[in-house]
């Protein structure tokens, strides 16, 4: 992986133009953005992990942060799934195509792809935990020879719920990739994928080879337990059980304080951590 | 380091030969507190020098309460760095020296803060040395004494000061009224600075377990002492704006009407307020007062040291002469030491469950 990229050193909590490229709904108040800085050197430059997180500025509304969900391995363009849910987000939907806005980092640790490399790759989603994981599904499939098995299990509230459904069914037909999709509930009838939570597809992984797999883990906050139970059950080892979590964060570098937790900045030393962080350091899930 | 002797009746007509062209900030005494606020060189006499703590630490000056962080147009941010201005600041008591090399610790390091070292680096620290009262805690915190961090220090000895030269510029200003300095110590002079220091030491009351309180933070997480601070606790956030090592803060963007540009506005916040871990979409993870009040209280006395080197508390006492209902660093850590604790929360009878 080539290094991040840092802008704006001289003041890091100024944003960098950038303009919305394209944006569309995946749901009723989930929008996907395409983003690209406005100084094209820059943003052919642009250098992030898969797991790390960008401060979306919309002028004069605000700012907040913003996991990134492409990956690295195609550069020029960034791209975000937002839920339409706070004052920023409200008017960033308001925004057109080609309508400035204001982005730095990209901050945080993201995931260990160097230590993922050869590794099996097991993603567990939950709703909008897309977004996060997203970027590193994509980095595996842009890398597929890098890593071993990648399975993914996904869990939406409703098929409608379910955020890039086309891609996800389409990976279906992959050969080099298990996915499996569930929905809490299917109110449109035509749902063939598995009903229940996102923990009713763990059967269906088989022959897991726990000390050679990373697990991935991204959604609301009380699918954590759940999930990681799972796994622990697999006998993934601790280290390698990585969640992406979310915290109210007004900087992303450490110095506002909003997204401590114990001795740890969510945003300098997440938002991944592993289930021993999670274990040692107590509030984090 | 270079030591020089000062009369003490030449202090006023010194500062007031500095503060010339430059602005220079003071303790004042207002109402019946002290504050440190801006002097005009006709009104030197105004300087406070008997008083123990000002109302609210210098930080003031470094991170203001508000500040302007960005103008915001419809082309994009410009920085606006127009409220740093070249000061000197007297009168800081070695606590709020400490407080400001804890504050550097976060802001100057790791994406340093722009903003903050800009005040920093155009900000002369004169320090003044002090006398203990009940609230002062800086022994117990090794606070007491400050060896850096200044560019001149008063230590008051009889009718004459000490004068420390911190730094180069510190040397600079010496240089602008140097027939006030005397350059040679005598015996006497160094004997009674020590007899001053050995009293001084001797002068602390009220003394907490500063070295203990990391260890037993961590043992009784699950203290009920939390959940009963933590029903007390008015959640006023009043021990954050006192606090000489408290950081938060919260940004937001303000429109203007007009053609005038809009603004992104930083200003203090304190974790303590219930929205300080609210996100979006309505979950807030630290939505007791009980949690909060442990982030405040374990982020300053064990949680900053596993990442900077050493706790924040620089015992400087406001948050004992602050906090209405009597939570401070001495009471948590004297609770948590399972010593009787007279503050009226520490009397609460409720069933708390771990």
């Amino acid at each position: 992986m080539k290094p991040e990229t840092k802008l704006n050193q001289s003041n890091p909590f100024l944003p960098e133009p950038a303009r919305i490229v394209r944006a569309y709904n995946l749901t009723q108040d989930v929008r996907f953005f395409q983003v690209r800085l406005v100084d094209m050197e820059k943003a052919l430059s642009f250098r992030y992990r898969p797991g790390q997180f960008a401060m979306i500025s919309v002028l004069g509304a605000g700012e907040a942060p913003f996991s990134i969900s492409s990956t690295p391995s195609r550069p020029g363009l960034l791209e975000f799934c937002i839920r339409k849910v706070g004052t920023v987000t409200n008017a960033l939907f308001r925004l057109r195509e080609n309508s400035l806005i204001g982005l730095r980092g990209p901050y945080g640790n993201g995931f260990p792809i160097e230590a993922m490399e050869g590794k099996d790759v097991l993603i567990v989603v939950g709703g909008l935990g897309a977004a996060p994981l997203r970027s590193v599904l994509l980095y595996c499939l842009d890398n597929r020879d890098q890593f071993g098995r990648v399975i993914v299990l996904y869990g939406a509230k409703r098929p409608a719920e379910m955020i890039f459904r086309e891609e996800y069914f389409d990976l279906k037909k992959r050969v080099d990739l298990e996915c499996h999709l569930a929905v809490d509930a299917d109110d449109t009838g035509t749902w063939t994928e598995n009903i229940g939570v996102v923990t009713t597809l763990f059967p269906k992984v088989k022959d897991i080879n726990p000390a050679n797999t990373y697990a991935l883990v991204c959604g609301p906050p009380v699918m954590y337990k759940f999930v990681i139970k799972e796994l622990v059950k697999l006998n993934i080892p601790k280290h390698q059980i990585l969640m992406t979590l979310e915290r109210r964060m007004k900087c992303g570098v450490g110095k506002c304080g909003h997204c401590a937790i114990d001795y740890i900045y969510t945003c300098l030393d997440g938002p991944v951590f592993t289930y021993w962080d999670v274990l040692h350091m107590r509030e984090l899930i | 380091m270079r030591i020089l002797k000062l009369k003490k009746l030449n202090l006023f007509s010194f500062l007031q030969s500095l503060s010339n062209g430059i602005e220079l900030w003071a303790p004042v005494k207002k109402d019946s507190q002290t504050v440190f606020q801006f002097i005009l060189p006709e009104e030197i006499n105004k300087i406070n020098l008997n008083f123990t703590r000002t109302l609210l630490p210098p930080k003031k000056l470094f991170i203001p309460p508000s500040f302007n962080m960005f103008q915001v147009t419809a082309k994009g941010y410009k920085e606006d760095y127009s409220w740093i201005k070249d000061r000197i600041l007297f009168g800081l008591h070695p606590c709020d020296i400490h407080g400001l090399l804890t504050l550097d610790r976060i802001f100057t390091q790791n994406f340093p803060d722009s903003y903050y070292v800009q005040a920093r680096q155009k900000t002369l620290i004169l320090g003044l040395s002090c006398w203990p009262d009940e609230y002062c805690l800086c022994q117990s915190t090794h606070t007491d004494i400050i060896e850096e961090g200044f560019d001149l220090f008063f230590s008051e000895l009889g009718d004459d000061y000490l004068v420390w030269i911190g730094s180069s510029r510190g040397d600079d200003l010496i240089r602008i009224k140097p027939e006030f300095f005397e350059e040679s110590l005598g015996t006497k002079d160094i004997e009674k600075y020590i007899e001053w220091r050995e009293k001084r030491a001797q002068a602390f009351k009220t003394k907490i377990n500063f070295v203990f309180m990391p260890d037993l933070m961590e043992l009784k997480y699950n203290d009920s002492v939390w959940e009963r601070a933590g029903t007390a606790c008015l959640a006023c956030g009043s021990c954050s704006m006192v606090c000489p090592t408290c950081n938060c803060y919260n940004v937001r963007d303000e429109i203007l009407l007009g053609d005038k540009p809009g603004r992104r506005v930083r200003e203090w916040d304190s974790c303590t307020l219930l929205e300080y871990s609210l996100v979006a979409g309505g979950e807030n993870f630290r939505s007791k007062k009980s949690s909060r009040l442990k982030l405040w209280y374990t982020h300053k006395l064990q949680a900053f040291g596993s990442k900077y080197g050493k706790p924040s508390c620089v015992g400087c006492g406001r948050c004992l002469v602050t906090c209405p209902v009597g939570i401070n660093v001495k009471s948590i850590s004297d609770s948590l030491e399972g010593k009787k604790v007279d503050a009226f929360w520490a009397r609460f009878s409720i069933e708390v469950k771990p």
